[in-house]
């Protein structure tokens, strides 16, 4: 799942361009199924295994293409599934044009023979020819892994301001992320037809709105009646699991893109080229960072925010009102998480999970950083985001979330502080 | 009774005592920049009640912490009754005879009064995973820890109360579960982080009694306390920290009397008075 | 009588092999949450490694039996993951570490550069003749109506409420012993056992284990009973399913996750058949067949913040006992 996340944010700079040939679609009897042809350049690609599962993940049936590159797999029952193209059963020099399209979700109508195109390309083009080291490519991979930074720091943000001034670390914070990310999608792309940047402006104000939500119709009530931090985690694993499912049973099991930047052309920067959408990602990202820094450390809002997570009782003798603080922490997290949603539907699509899947990495980038700073998180957003698509030079795609993990647990071995954490205490 | 052997001690910042039953020497812990605790030398006399005072955020919770291993100093050593204790675990630390107890009550709400003491009880073979099932194998500890328990629970007023669970009893009473499990791990000092925080008045003196009793059985207390009626009620020997310092040692009457004490309570703005001490990090820890 | 038939459907699902391997997994979570306080959220892992394990070992010509232990074994090895990094510090790390590493776990099996070793996102299939050979149980269906099972359905579902029962007699015994005291003690406040000279993180990770090895045990079960295992039986959600039967019935008792499991897939199965029901006759037009599983999850998620809530000593909890709340 966190290959997703992370594996889409290759989509933008792709470096095989070798385009990919269309494919008719294989012959079919009655009743509803997929099916497709796989080519290279009018060759058929024999042998590659395909799997076809629900969206929720089990397994429906799996196919191998045929001498003349045709599959087909039929369905039992109409409705969305998932079909992946397994990268690692291609002949050796044959790779997905695009690695984040090798899984793709469809709706498959009653009696539809749903026709599934995979582009290939060849491996052996001008990027990956010379054995070993390429700066472009190193150089093209440290921008995705800023922008994947940037994107999952301004989400971990908001998780570990909430952390600051609650002490409760909220499992529903994917599906705040997720939430921005649709809400936006209904203003662009949904039943509004606004420019991406209202329908975002849109977005946040409902993900504020959401937040107040919370704290005041669940979260303020529960601390009222004393309720244990423990059971407050459980609270908010019910809440992601029915936010997620409600977000699935109403925006769809299907990703969909926003109406504006889903495709780009590449610009040259010297050494780099980069998508306007990843450098304005990367911008709005880093300025919300900043504008959150300048709230915390310059306003009377930030700094009551910081002296109650320093010390909720010191801050409340002292004349501050720890709830409004806390009402205000839940907005300012929300909308964090919900900037993080909408920068991350622009990178891939909105999808009803997607805040879901980038948790386990917000998760690691907050134990990284320190959880419960607001700049820690940020710090450990970046070094996860550019350690994780740098490794892929080197590594197997798949492997590059064993790193994020790598990372939290030596992290919390040897330094469970995280980064800019100071040390609470020794068991 | 103890007054007597400290009489010939000279009332100076780490002055050595006839028979130390707890030596500190150089301990510091920092929090960033901050200097929590720098203790160069301190002596805590055998069978004697010691107590602890000090301003707002002098480090006096924080040195019992790293005492008994629940924070760790950035340098220093200590040795009790002979024994080098720093670098060891909290859990390690009573095994010495070395318990605490802490200024926020901890008691185990959803266990008995009777399971709150047992639990503390050594050596007790059933509390192994391997032949937890076999009662037979651990019947015989139980029952010498379940007789020990309850001829404390008779000390400190407590047998009534045996099968409630701890979480319903009141403030004072949960000081004395507190204490009498304490005591069950069979200690030669007991650290008492603000024994009366939080008692009432009426209370207050029984506490008072139960501690006098515990030094005139042999044991050791050193103890913090902010209600300074209290301290100088029943203390035999009183340090004063400021700053992470031991600023002031001796009888409690020259103490009191301390310039350095005074200033320490005035600059901080916190005069003499029993205050809800809260120290900064303690929240943190819980 | 369709609505008759529902009910019956429900019921033979609360007393299922499903419900059943939820009742030992919760058995488990039970033992970690419930009464040592662990905030495990990844008990679904420790049940991927009893599935694995047993189809592993059969798959590479071992018996069944012996692969079951072998899932155990690799169970042990899951808690140490688990809980070297995460158990000496706050509660809430353990709950981040244990859905990662537990979700990590899943991907790496179904990774197609582990598949010559784990199969990848196949799996396996057919592993568990040697379980239903020695089935006692003659040939023929045993039940009336709708409430009937096969033979050997029957087997497994005996076998596995067997192991149930065994496993909730096993924590019985433990909460009653001094190793039990301690480890309530531990949820109730660690510090303070800490004080009393108890070595507070070994007991975590013996309970942290113990519960993962009914998972484990759990999980095999479950690779027995479909025949099938595959790494995307193993999601987050199952671990959360187990808890919302755990708290249903009562976290921190003894008979709470068995009540809570059964009372669960109840809710669960009768709901989902209603709701078909109604999907089939045209009165609920608004949803597709294919909704029916979003909403599962949406019961689910509800009915946990709904107990923490209203009922957070579940169904088989004393009020005044209430594992939840604070005190």
């Amino acid at each position: 799942m966190l290959l997703g996340v992370a594996g889409s944010v290759l989509c933008a700079s792709t470096l095989w361009t070798v385009p990919a040939t269309p494919q008719e679609p294989a012959p079919s009897d009655s009743g509803q199924g997929v099916s497709g042809v796989l080519r290279l350049d009018e060759e058929p690609v024999d042998g590659a295994r395909i799997e076809v599962e629900t969206p929720e993940g089990n397994p429906v049936d799996t196919t191998t293409s045929a001498g003349d590159g045709a599959w087909s797999v039929p369905l039992v029952t109409p409705g969305a599934y998932v079909v992946r193209l397994d990268e690692a059963t291609l002949p050796d020099g044959v790779v997905l044009a695009d690695s984040t399209k090798g899984s793709l979700t469809v709706e498959v109508r009653p009696g539809q023979d749903r026709v599934i195109i995979f582009q290939l390309a060849d491996e052996s083009g001008p990027t990956t020819s010379e054995e070993g080291f390429d700066w472009r490519r190193l150089v093209s991979l440290s921008v995705d892994g800023v922008r994947l930074g940037i994107v999952l720091g301004v989400m971990a943000m908001g998780l570990s301001l909430i952390f600051g001034v609650t002490r409760l670390i909220n499992f529903a914070h994917g599906e705040l992320v997720t939430f921005g990310a649709i809400a936006a999608w209904v203003f662009n792309a949904g039943a509004f037809r606004f420019p991406l940047f209202l329908a975002g402006i849109v977005g946040l104000l409902l993900s504020a709105a959401l937040g107040w939500g919370l704290e005041r119709g669940l979260f303020r009530p529960l601390r009222r009646r004393r309720t244990s931090t423990v059971a407050l985690i459980v609270v908010t694993i019910g809440l992601s699991e029915f936010l997620r499912s409600f977000y699935q049973l109403t925006f769809g099991p299907l990703p969909e893109p926003y109406r504006d930047y889903a495709l780009q052309r590449e610009i040259d920067l010297g050494p780099l080229t980069v998508t306007p959408k990843s450098l304005g990602i990367i911008c709005i990202g880093a300025v919300a960072i900043v504008l959150v820094a300048f709230l915390l450390q310059r306003t009377r809002l930030g700094t009551a925010m910081r002296a109650v997570a320093d010390n909720k009782d010191l801050a409340a003798s002292s004349g501050i009102d720890v709830q409004r603080v806390i009402l205000h922490v839940w907005i300012l997290g929300a909308v964090l998480a919900g900037l993080g949603g909408i920068l991350l539907g622009v990178t891939q699509k909105v999808e009803f999970d997607m805040g879901f899947k980038a948790l386990l990495l917000i998760f690691a980038a907050v134990v990284v950083g320190g959880l419960g700073t607001a700049y820690g998180p940020v710090l450990g957003a970046l070094l996860l985001g550019v350690v994780i698509q740098v490794s892929t030079i080197w590594f197997d795609t798949e492997f590059k979330f064993v790193f994020a993990l790598l990372a939290l647990i030596l992290m919390l071995v040897f330094r469970p502080q995280g980064i800019l954490g100071r040390r609470e205490r020794v068991g | 009774m103890s007054t007597d052997v400290l009489a010939a001690v000279a009332a100076e910042p780490g002055v050595p005592k006839p028979n130390p039953i707890l030596v500190v020497d150089d301990v510091r812990r920092t929090f960033g920049g901050l200097v929590a605790v720098d203790v160069r030398h301190l002596e805590v006399e055998r069978g004697t009640i010691t107590s602890l005072i000090g301003p707002n955020g002098a480090g006096k919770t924080t040195l019992f912490n790293c005492l008994t291993g629940f924070d760790r100093p950035q340098a220093g050593y200590w040795a009790f009754d002979g024994h080098r204790l720093e670098g060891r675990f909290a859990y390690q630390i009573p095994r010495y005879g070395l318990v605490r107890t802490f200024q926020l009550t901890k008691a185990l709400d959803r266990l008995t009064v009777m399971e709150n003491m047992l639990l503390a009880s050594r050596g007790n073979r059933g509390e192994r995973l391997l032949g937890a099932l076999l009662r037979p194998s651990w019947r015989h500890t139980e029952d010498a820890a379940r007789q020990r328990a309850e001829r404390l629970l008779e000390t400190f007023e407590l047998t009534r109360m045996g099968h409630d669970l701890a979480g319903t009893l009141s403030g004072g009473q949960r000081k004395l579960l507190e204490m009498a499990r304490a005591l069950m791990t069979e200690p030669a000092a007991i650290l008492l982080d603000e024994p009366m925080a939080g008692v009432n008045p009426r209370l207050r003196q029984t506490l008072c009694e139960h501690i006098e009793g515990l030094r005139d059985g042999g044991l050791t207390v050193f103890l913090i306390e902010h209600d300074m009626d209290v301290v100088m009620g029943i203390s035999d020997w009183v340090v004063c920290m400021a700053e992470g310092n031991v600023i002031s040692e001796g009888p409690p009457a020259v103490v009191r009397a301390d310039p350095a004490v005074v200033d320490a309570y005035l600059g901080s703005h916190d005069g003499l008075a029993p205050v809800d001490e809260r120290e900064s990090h303690e929240d943190e820890t819980s | 009588m369709d609505v008759l038939n529902v009910f019956l459907d429900a019921i033979r699902v609360a007393i299922g092999p499903q419900a059943a391997v939820f009742a030992l997994a919760g058995v488990g979570l039970n033992l970690q949450f419930g009464y040592a306080g662990l905030l495990n959220f990844g008990q679904v892992a420790f049940m991927l490694a009893g599935a694995y394990g047993a189809s592993m070992t059969v798959d590479a010509g071992g018996p069944l039996w012996l692969g079951i232990l072998v899932g155990m074994a690799a169970a042990l090895v899951v808690a140490m993951l688990f809980g070297l990094p995460a158990l000496r510090l706050r509660a809430d790390y353990l709950a981040i570490v244990t859905i990662s590493v537990g979700e990590i776990i899943r991907l790496l099996v179904r990774s197609s550069t582990l598949e010559p070793v784990t199969n990848g996102v196949f799996g396996y299939r057919d592993f568990a003749a040697w379980f239903y050979a020695i089935n006692p149980i003659p040939a023929g269906r045993y039940g009336v109506g709708n409430l009937a099972f096969p033979a050997r359905t029957l087997w497994l579902i005996v076998v596995a409420w067997t192991l149930v029962l065994l496993a909730s007699l096993l924590v019985l015994g433990l909460m009653r012993s001094p190793w039990g005291r301690v480890v309530r003690g531990i949820r109730e406040d660690e510090d303070a056992v800490r004080s009393l000279g108890k070595n507070v993180f070994m007991y975590k990770l013996q309970a942290l284990a113990l519960g993962g090895l009914m998972g484990a045990l759990a999980g095999s079960l479950r690779a027995i009973d479909s025949q099938a295992v595959r790494p995307d039986f193993f999601l987050t959600i199952t671990t959360f399913m187990i808890y919302a039967a755990v708290i249903l019935g009562g976290a921190g008792t003894i008979i709470g996750p068995t009540i809570g499991a059964m009372a669960l897939w109840f809710v669960i199965s009768f709901s989902e058949g209603l709701l078909r029901l109604g999907i089939e006759s045209g009165v609920i037009e608004f949803l597709d067949p294919e909704d029916v599983a979003a909403i599962r999850f949406m019961i689910v998620g509800l009915a946990l913040i709904l107990l923490v809530v209203f009922r957070p000593q579940g169904l088989a909890g004393k009020p005044e006992a209430g594992l939840l709340d604070e005190h």
